[in-house]
């Protein structure tokens, strides 16, 4: 496993001993994350680095999982879904299941720590059975800036008792009448979808993904999701291609919480029949290696999103050095400072242009990938998560 | 000339800047100019200086964020030219600061007929800055450690002792050219880097043009 020193060459010079500096303000104190899953997702991929790196750094770090029954589970995806603007029908049958599992896990859990942090609704309510010391703080990673009414003012009554909330982008604060931080989310430089390949790992995978390497390559990885504008993508890249001889992949997994899914890909293979030089694939949710290998290999990276929440990939992309055309929303605006670390856009017509512009300019591509590179460096790796946890716990222990 | 030794090191102290949210936001001018009367001074700092901060490497279009979101965000470039020109350095205080970015956003206003917002972009979320002090533990007490040090040690350290020291913690000078001057007995030195024009760089270009500086003074002395 990774450890802190691991990643002194691949962060900005003087991170690694600055951190260690930072972290002697809240050394030996303990600090306590739960959340719901201990597998699968973005949340238990960045806890468990960032757990990891915590205890490196000095910091008694603990990671405990919420247990609980299938009816909890489908409650809280429903809250999930609800909260993320999707209506939903939420009974008070499912509010007393929800607050039935919270009370049991806090009567199992031990919440013996400095700071207790909880990330996501699953486990909100817990903050019921706070002890008298030690700072709780509620970690929302989900997109509530457009929340279903009933469920977030039910969620809310258990968030005004933390002593803080964080947020991933300043548009999903809420009215609430405790502080609220932003921290971005985070990737890994050492993980393996982020990792240096070898050419020869590179062009073994990309040949057991059938994809050849003699054309340039348009990528984009996502879900075949109706706001990831799949459909938008093959036509940018007809635009382009009466102009630049170039391949299209579409890579990515079928997305199963949404059952408008298979119809978007059989519509995406539908628009990309006839054509040898688009290829989809539909790839596992693990395939870390696989998504690495491609974004190498692309000459640009799109994500040509409608609607995103924070949309990581455009970050793993740049970490790559590749220029990234990405749509002007949510955490992508973040991430791409216009004409200086990638392009966004609002149209098929925007992306076009900015692909043949970069396709005609080699060198703006070249620059835009190096630039790019440097702004994850700075502000997306996950040593800068850790200086935020490190700092929120300085900054919360002087508050008290 | 015989290098001199400090009778006061310099201790390096870098900074972490976390970023807390104000809960307001504006989706157009008038919203603006409304909320930046109002705001803490945190957040107006937030938005005109610790930008550095999230942008050692890149400048990005404008060195201050109501600057860069007239024009990218509302796409009124006007405003954006008007705004990203101003040096917060011209400003005794932030509160001189916020009069003249108040006064420039009301008259701009003032010649349109209608107000400017944003149809495609993101609205202005008004954020402010909770810096929490690093001291790195590493010290200098001539000009030869204090190159050394300053060409490896975490950038926040070269927003710190400038930017911070001289906005927030109102040392006019900055602590660089404070202590070179006073400690160091090197005014010529010290002047040179309080002119440099930090608004208008990165935290590196800053860094970069201070070791050169350093290293002119530095092969002088060889020399002598």
């Amino acid at each position: 496993m990774s450890r802190l020193d691991d990643y002194r060459e691949l962060v900005p010079k003087g991170t690694v001993d600055f951190l260690e500096c930072l972290a002697e303000q809240v050394k030996g104190r303990k600090i306590l994350h739960i959340n719901s899953t201990k597998l699968g997702g973005g949340v238990a991929e960045m806890l468990r680095s960032d757990v990891l790196l915590l205890q490196d750094i000095g910091i008694e770090a603990e990671w405990q999982i919420i247990s609980g029954t299938e009816e909890f589970f489908n409650v809280t995806k429903s809250f999930h879904n609800a909260l993320q603007g999707q209506d939903q029908h939420v009974s008070q049958q499912m509010l007393d299941a929800y607050l039935e599992v919270n009370r049991e896990n806090a009567r199992r859990l031990s919440f013996d720590a400095d700071y207790v942090v909880i990330h996501d609704p699953q486990p909100a309510a817990l903050i019921e059975s706070r002890p008298t010391q030690g700072k709780w703080v509620w970690r929302c990673h989900i997109d509530i800036s457009r929340p279903q009414w009933k469920v977030w003012s039910f969620l809310k009554q258990f968030v005004v008792n933390y002593d803080a909330a964080i947020f991933s982008l300043p548009r999903f604060a809420q009215r609430l009448p405790i502080p609220q931080f932003l921290i971005f989310p985070s990737i890994d430089p050492l993980s393996d979808k982020n990792r240096d390949l070898s050419p020869r790992e590179q062009s073994q995978v990309l040949s057991r993904l059938n994809v050849p390497t003699d054309k340039p390559m348009l990528l984009q990885v996502s879900r075949f999701d109706r706001f990831k504008d799949p459909l938008g993508v093959i036509q940018t890249y007809r635009l382009v291609k009466k102009h630049h001889d170039l391949q299209l992949v579409l890579a990515g997994g079928e997305a199963t919480d949404d059952p408008e899914g298979k119809t978007v890909l059989s519509e995406v293979r539908e628009a990309a029949r006839d054509d040898p030089d688009i290829h989809i694939l539909l790839l596992p949710p693990d395939a870390n290696l696989e998504i690495n290998a491609l974004q190498r290999a692309a000459t640009i990276v799109l994500q040509k999103s409608l609607r995103e929440g924070f949309g990581l990939t455009v970050a793993e992309a740049m970490w790559k050095g590749k220029p990234v055309i990405g749509g002007s929303t949510g955490g992508i605006t973040v991430q791409l400072v216009y004409g200086v670390t990638g392009f966004t856009v609002n149209s098929v017509e925007g992306a076009a242009f900015r692909i043949h512009h970069l396709l005609d300019n080699p060198e703006v591509m070249t620059k835009i990938g190096e630039d790019a590179k440097e702004y994850v460096r700075q502000n997306f790796l996950i040593t800068r998560n850790l200086g935020d946890w490190l700092a929120l716990m300085s900054y919360l222990g002087r508050a008290s | 000339m015989v290098p001199k030794i400090a009778e006061h090191p310099f201790f390096f102290t870098g900074c972490w800047e976390l970023r807390e949210m104000v809960g307001r936001s504006a989706r157009d001018e008038q919203q603006l100019l409304e909320a930046i009367e109002e705001i803490p001074p945190d957040s107006l700092s937030f938005h005109t200086h610790s930008f550095f901060l999230r942008h050692k490497y890149i400048a990005g279009p404008y060195p201050n964020d109501f600057a860069t979101w007239a024009a990218i965000q509302v796409r009124d470039r006007v405003l954006g030219e008007k705004l990203g020109i101003l040096d917060p350095y011209d400003f005794e205080d932030l509160e001189a600061l916020r009069v003249e970015i108040v006064n420039i956003i009301d008259e701009h206003l003032s010649q349109l007929q209608i107000i400017p917002r944003v149809i495609y972009g993101e609205p202005f979320h008004f954020m402010q800055s909770r810096i929490i002090e690093v001291p790195t533990g590493l010290e200098a007490r001539s000009l030869t450690e204090f190159r050394k040090i300053l060409a490896t040690v975490d950038a926040s350290a070269v927003y710190y002792h400038n930017f911070e020291a001289i906005l927030r913690l109102g040392r006019r000078k900055g602590d660089f050219a404070l202590w070179i001057e006073e400690q160091l007995d090197l005014p010529e030195l010290a002047q040179k880097i309080s002119r440099i024009d930090f608004y208008m760089t990165s935290l590196e270009s800053v860094r970069h043009r201070i070791i050169k500086l350093c290293d002119e003074v530095l092969s002088k002395e060889v020399r002598e």
